[in-house]
């Protein structure tokens, strides 16, 4: 097989993969052409990305919900809840940062379990008992925020998480230098792992891409992790609340791909009657990801608590759309079983980008809904037809 | 719209008295090149009620399909002369027009909706597009009359016990001004006396002019009832039997179903060594709650170690629900009795207690339950053990292709790779991944329930010489099937189920054919 086969034949096979991919490079291409270049510069990117952590790492949690066949309307008003909660123990109780935290996710596991023991166990839809959660939830910010109205955080470590940066040890150049430190730690993490990978196929003997192949791979995914840190070193560096996104993206991408439990959670997506019969416990897996999604849910409210540097009684309002849409249009399917949390993280950033460049347009709100409507259609059409094909 | 269906008669049309009301001529069907139906003749005179018998998947049910209109016109070969004229039905709706009804064995009934919102749905009293509930009600009591249905046409069918709710569906045809009234094995799920009604009620329908075919596994009730009998067998028609020339007997009928001989598909094993009781189940029985009854009853069953155990029976004799009921109770059946699995007592609480015991269980309906078909060849094999392919749990992706290789080649499982998805398989395939599945588990006891069912010789030579190499391996296998040539053709011990409970033990070499449908039809 020559070389341009063999890319067609990859590129085929992998339509679907990175269909969003390249669906996030046209659109950032576009804005940037638009705006004469603003939409890429360093500023825009990094306020961008900060802008979507909350939301990303709901659509995490939100893939896996749905990738087992169910939905949770609750996360948006949970997550402002939480972050209410977290904002009282700062600043009304005095409860040091490192303890809040830590409770404010506990809090958020057992909330999350609770749902899932509704589901699994009683056997309420999870269509309506987290719809239930949402008003529970909605209702419980406003009691808590009802005294004092906006709470405002005083405590900078807190709000560090929603707006701070990493420390930058000097600057070359103008760019940021441990930015550029963790993004050659990263390119070489990522060329070591897949060079591994590598290595471990050709000893099991089976076919691996060419060298010539593999050596495109790397370096575009290489390039394109150095003009990341390239740009996010132009301006104040990394953001706390990126490395946080990032963690949460690469621990359950792990969990999801490379796990028994992931694979369990996939099994259950697929088919659960065939999972049960295969020994997997449905129950305790779905108990299992609505914790995972009530701990993002405490998450999500700390980071957008944090970038707010208060606790509003609005917060968390449509989060849970915003989030089930970033799944979507990053390719899990709702039949269940499929879809990627790298996709979806992928999900949010197209649509997070779509904001960025029609505000920087200045396009009318009013159009940006319509847009952001008709690109989530497009997206789960492109979803339906790659998979028609191939099944 | 404004018309009522219901003030038409039934006056004789075509055919007149004693003619056939329906001729099915040459009729053949295939399914990608598997043939269903091969030249089937049935004649079915005006006023008679006309049985269909023969073996699970000996075409019948598809015959009554073509007939019916879900095979639309086009797709199967041979005339369908129904009333005197060639029809050509190309959906259901086609049908229900002329005046066929067709009852399937699943009720087709809201279970939320009244009886007289059921016998009406579809074929609403209305006038100018608004339904006139009152007078829909009091049809409807009409329509219960005719079948000597004593309920308040209120009444939820959920309400109903199976019996009343099979009347509903014949109160439902009779509405639509029903000539020709297809039954599919109406009494499968009904007891002793409700199916006694229905028969008496089938009689009192022919009598006021109403033909009717029934497809039965029941030999008895055809015996009571039937006019003329058709014995269908691998798709063909094989005779005709004629009741009032004295032909339909129990030993007529079951010499025509089986007749067929075994062929030499069934790969022999020269030396079979038994050990101990690998699994024993004493005094077993399985109530469902949502059902209300009891879907086993007092099985008292062994298995000794290299033994392949038959249950034979007909389908919803309980066979799948003792199975399930002994791999974890994953329908949650409120269980009784005692399992031993070597000796030890034993109680499984979910199926993975089970499969750490050494049971695994291949079921019968691989798409539904079975693999996942959009997942690939080598992660539907991983499924059940996934430790065996990881370390402190995470996956050695490279061991879990190498294990996906290993057993498609020794399971023959013909794909162009390990990730292939597992949908995109014929059944045959799926059935080798199936099995591969639950061998890299590496189980003592394996249930394979109807382990054949919809795969072509071939395939299924196939698979009895892997379960053959599996006893030689110090396996054991009970092998549920419908297929009478593959219990006697592969069992050593025989057991056969009806209604819950096991009805005869026979040893392999004192088995034949008419022994088993004896014991099933009892």
């Amino acid at each position: 097989m020559n070389f341009f086969q063999e890319a067609k034949s990859l590129l085929k096979v992998n339509i679907r993969d990175y269909g969003m991919y390249i669906a996030l490079f046209v659109i950032m291409l576009t804005f940037t052409i638009m705006t004469d270049g603003l939409f890429i510069s360093s500023r825009n990117i990094s306020n961008l990305l900060d802008a979507t952590g909350y939301i990303a790492v709901l659509a995490v949690g939100m893939t896996l919900v749905i990738v087992i066949r169910h939905i949770d309307l609750s996360v948006g008003f949970a997550a402002g809840f939480m972050g209410a909660i977290a904002a009282i123990m700062l600043s009304q109780l005095g409860v040091p940062v490192y303890f809040t935290i830590p409770i404010i996710l506990v809090l958020g596991i057992v909330i999350g379990m609770f749902n899932g023991v509704l589901v699994a166990s009683v056997g309420i839809p999870a269509f309506v008992s987290s719809l239930a959660g949402m008003l529970i939830f909605r209702g419980a910010l406003l009691q808590v925020t009802e005294k004092t109205g906006t709470i405002i955080v005083k405590d900078d470590t807190f709000n560090a998480l929603g707006n701070g940066f990493l420390p930058s040890f000097g600057k070359i150049a103008g760019l940021n230098v441990l930015s550029l430190i963790l993004g050659a730690l990263v390119i070489l993490y990522f060329v070591y792992a897949e060079v591994t990978k590598r290595n471990q196929k050709i000893k099991y003997k089976f076919e691996v891409p060419s060298n010539k192949i593999f050596a495109i791979k790397l370096v575009f995914v290489s390039a394109i992790i150095a003009y990341v840190t390239w740009i996010l070193a132009g301006y104040n560096g990394f953001s706390w609340t990126v490395v946080i996104t990032l963690l949460v993206v690469a621990i359950y991408h792990f969990l999801t791909t490379k796990t028994v439990l992931g694979r369990h959670i996939y099994a259950v997506g697929s088919n659960p009657e065939a999972a049960h019969l295969s020994g997997i416990n449905v129950k305790k897996i779905t108990y299992i990801v609505f914790g995972s999604m009530g701990m993002l849910s405490a998450l999500s409210g700390i980071l957008y608590t944090a970038r707010l540097q208060s606790a509003t009684t609005t917060a968390g309002t449509l989060f849970e759309l915003d989030a089930i849409a970033a799944a979507y249009v990053g390719g899990v399917s709702a039949a269940g079983g499929v879809g990627r949390v790298t996709g979806s993280i992928i999900g949010a950033v197209v649509m997070a980008s779509l904001s960025s460049g029609m505000n920087l347009l200045g396009v009318g709100i009013s159009y940006q809904y319509m847009i952001r409507g008709a690109v989530l259609a497009l997206a789960v059409i492109f979803d339906v037809m790659t998979r028609r094909k191939r099944g | 719209m404004g018309g009522n269906i219901l003030e038409k008669t039934n006056g004789p049309k075509a055919g007149g008295p004693g003619g056939n009301i329906l001729e099915m001529r040459n009729i053949s069907k295939s399914f990608t090149g598997v043939k269903a139906l091969q030249d089937v003749n049935v004649q079915v005179k005006k006023g008679e009620i006309h049985f269909l018998v023969g073996e699970n998947g000996a075409g019948k049910s598809t015959l009554m399909k073509v007939l019916s209109g879900v095979y639309p016109y086009g797709t199967y070969e041979g005339d369908i002369v129904y009333e005197g004229a060639v029809q050509q039905f190309t959906k259901i709706s086609d049908s229900v027009k002329t005046g066929i009804a067709i009852i399937y064995q699943e009720l087709a009934l809201f279970p939320d909706l009244s009886v007289y919102e059921n016998i009406f749905a579809g074929n609403e009293v209305k006038k100018g597009g608004i339904i006139d509930w009152n007078e829909t009600i009091i049809e409807a009591r009409k329509m219960l009359q005719k079948v000597k249905l004593n309920v308040n046409p209120e009444t939820l069918i959920r309400d109903l016990g199976v019996g009343k709710q099979q009347l509903v569906e014949i109160a439902k045809a009779l509405s639509k001004d029903v000539k020709l009234l297809i039954l599919d094995e109406p009494t499968a799920a009904l007891n002793e006396n409700d199916s006694e009604n229905l028969l008496q009620l089938l009689r009192e329908l022919k009598n006021q002019g109403i033909t009717c075919i029934m497809i039965s596994h029941k030999l008895k009730e055809v015996i009571a009832i039937a006019d003329k009998a058709t014995v269908i067998r691998d798709g063909k028609t094989i005779c005709t039997l004629d009741a009032s020339k004295g032909e339909i007997t129990e030993a007529a009928i079951i010499k025509n179903m089986v007749g067929r001989d075994i062929e030499d598909i069934y790969p022999k094993r020269p030396d079979k060594k038994f050990g101990g009781h690998i699994l024993e189940v004493k005094n077993w029985s399985a109530f469902d709650p949502q059902l209300g009854r009891n879907l086993v009853k007092n099985v008292d069953l062994y298995v000794k170690k290299g033994e392949i155990v038959g249950i034979a029976g007909l389908m919803g004799s309980g066979r799948t629900e003792f199975a399930l009921s002994i791999f974890g109770n994953p329908r949650n059946y409120k269980l009784d009795g005692e399992l031993y699995i070597d000796g030890k007592r034993k109680k499984f609480n979910h199926t993975s207690d089970a499969i750490k015991a050494g049971i695994a269980y291949v079921t019968e309906d691989r798409k539904g339950d079975g693999l996942f078909l959009i997942q690939d060849i080598k992660s539907n094999v991983s499924a059940a053990n996934l430790k065996g392919i990881a370390s402190g749990g995470v996956i050695n992706d490279n061991e879990e292709i190498k294990v996906g290789n290993d057993y498609k080649s020794s399971m023959g499982i013909k794909a162009p790779s390990v990730e292939q998805l597992v949908g995109n398989l014929s059944g045959g395939n799926q059935q080798k991944v199936s099995l591969g599945k639950w061998l890299f588990v590496g189980p003592k006891l394996l249930i394979l329930d109807e382990p054949t069912r919809g795969i072509d010789v071939g395939a299924k030579f196939e698979i009895y010489t892997i379960m053959n190499k599996l006893i030689d391996q110090g396996m054991s296998i009970i092998m549920i099937s419908s297929e009478l040539g593959e219990v006697l053709g592969m069992s050593d011990r025989i057991y056969v189920m009806a209604e819950g409970r096991i009805k005869g033990e026979i040893a392999a070499e004192d088995a034949d054919q008419e022994k088993i449908m004896e014991f099933a039809t009892q």
